[in-house]
């Protein structure tokens, strides 16, 4: 147990994708522990979502090396995936089944059983607040619904390693606090990465931020280090600094 | 094992939440007795056996598996589902099997729907019931072969209608590959063994040979091997382009 507790849960290494001519991720390195709650910003196209995607398991690296808990994500996948909880960009589930017939799917696939298969069900139903629409089909659900669906997914089997990306995308205020609330209730004894466009939710859950753009790692701090790249403190100056390389051009476009 | 019985129920949920299941049990029922009473001359014929039904299932299977196997891969593809189909900790393999499984048993529900003709030709002679046995077990498996050839095909494009059109000229040219047409075509030039393998992959080759009620260890043995083959294509294509 020490060595997992000291050993990053979620580990980076020189991270490289191509799609055929597009270099989407380069050279990207960084790693995770255990109680901490990763920010992943950046423009949109920057490279988010397909670093996600490697860590998950779902698309392969050209090249360098994603190890969750110490083991390598290529080689032993069914092991990797089995520790983490991801929510796809866009909470993707199916559509045609009804929200408990679909946890029960994923608790059957995560391999539990008779009562302990329905524990989980109703336990992650609980924590997202489904209990109202368990019984409708995920088609007639509104976004946000869908939204909190695949949260529920991605709970369900209580892992130690969550991948959300943007968990908070098209929810409303009191969902987002909702959410980011159960993040942080989470957050003491899992590894948590969220990608988002919110640079507050950034100040509200998160212990370190990573910024990405043109799939290169600009930026690996704190919040309060984010904030000091700005001479106002101010994190969307600080992000703008860092993405479009140039503090000054910034602060002549926005002064009158 | 579970991970395949857990795919595969969701997928039989999948066709019974949906019209598709219904819809598709009705039309195979109704075309197949439509065929089997005006174009096989069931009771013109005056024998107590199913040929008229049976000898028109490749021909209703030529539309119709496609029908089931088009939305196999290709919805998945469409609707981002198989992220995360294939984060869950699941082999690519148990995926492509439990969803074919799938897909093959509702066919074989469709099939044993047609009890009735069986009952009817009971009724009115007395057939050889083994020999329909065998019929139902050929029919059975060539819906499969077909099923596999379309859920790999499925999973090359994200198009439904893409999917089904090419399934049925891929299920068509093994279907046709034992018609003396095409044999034709390489006799005279070609040496005997080209036209003896050409035959040898024809779905329909075997197919007759079950429909004559000698179950033939060879026969069996090519659709397992067809199934297979489409099957383990059909990994090596979701493994490859699942992303894109």
């Amino acid at each position: 147990m020490t060595s997992e507790n000291t050993q990053a849960a979620i580990e980076v290494k020189a991270l490289d994708r191509y799609f055929g001519p597009i270099h989407a991720v380069r050279n990207i390195s960084f790693s995770v522990r255990r109680g901490e709650v990763l920010g992943f910003l950046g423009p949109n196209g920057a490279g988010k979502s397909t670093t996600m995607k490697m860590i998950t398991g779902f698309l392969e690296p050209s090249n360098g090396t994603v190890l969750v808990n110490g083991r390598n994500v290529v080689d032993e996948p069914i092991l990797a995936k089995s520790a983490i909880g991801y929510l796809p960009e866009g909470a993707p589930s199916y559509g045609e089944m009804t929200v408990g017939h679909f946890l029960e799917f994923i608790a059957e696939i995560r391999g539990f059983k008779g009562a302990e298969k329905h524990k989980r069900v109703t336990n992650a139903v609980e924590q997202i607040n489904l209990e109202s629409v368990v019984h409708q089909t995920i088609d007639t659900l509104s976004k946000g619904y869908r939204r909190r669906v695949g949260l529920a997914q991605a709970i369900l089997h209580d892992p130690g390693i969550l991948v959300m990306d943007e968990p908070t995308d098209g929810l409303d205020p009191n969902q987002k606090h909702e959410v980011r609330s159960l993040i942080k209730r989470m957050s003491a004894d899992k590894a948590i990465i969220i990608s988002t466009h919110i640079l507050e939710e950034v100040d509200a859950v998160c212990t370190r931020a990573i910024i990405i753009a043109h799939g290169q790692l600009l930026f690996d701090g704190t919040p309060a280090e984010l904030r000091a790249r700005a001479d106002d403190n101010d994190i969307e100056h600080a992000f703008r600094n860092i993405t479009t390389g140039s503090s000054t051009s910034y602060r002549e476009t926005s002064k009158p | 094992m579970n991970n395949i019985i857990a795919i595969l129920k969701r997928e039989l949920y999948g066709y019974f939440a949906t019209p598709v299941a219904y819809v598709f049990i009705v039309i195979f029922l109704f075309l197949s007795g439509l065929f089997t009473f005006y174009m096989g001359g069931f009771y013109e014929r005056d024998q107590a056996d199913l040929l008229a039904f049976f000898s028109f299932h490749p021909m209703l299977y030529l539309f119709l598996i496609p029908a089931i196997s088009m939305r196999l891969w290709s919805e998945e593809r469409k609707s981002g589902s198989i992220e995360l189909l294939m984060t869950l900790p699941i082999s690519t393999s148990d995926a492509v099997i439990g969803k074919f499984l799938a897909a093959w048993f509702f066919a074989g529900i469709a099939l044993l729907m047609t009890f009735p003709i069986w009952i009817t030709v009971n009724y009115l002679g007395d057939p050889d019931n083994t020999v329909i046995i065998a019929n139902y077990l050929g029919s059975f498996l060539m819906a499969g072969g077909f099923l596999a050839i379309g859920s790999c095909i499925s999973a090359v494009t994200k198009s439904q209608v893409i999917a089904f059109v090419i399934s049925i000229v891929i299920c068509f040219l093994f279907y046709v590959s034992g018609f003396p047409m095409v044999l034709n075509f390489f006799t005279g030039w070609a040496p005997q063994m080209i036209i003896d393998s050409v035959s040898a992959v024809s779905v329909l080759t075997h197919y007759d040979s079950i429909q004559k009620g000698i179950i033939d260890f060879r026969d069996i043995l090519y659709f397992v091997v067809l199934i297979s083959f489409w099957l383990y294509a059909n990994v090596i294509t979701i493994e490859s382009k699942k992303a894109d």
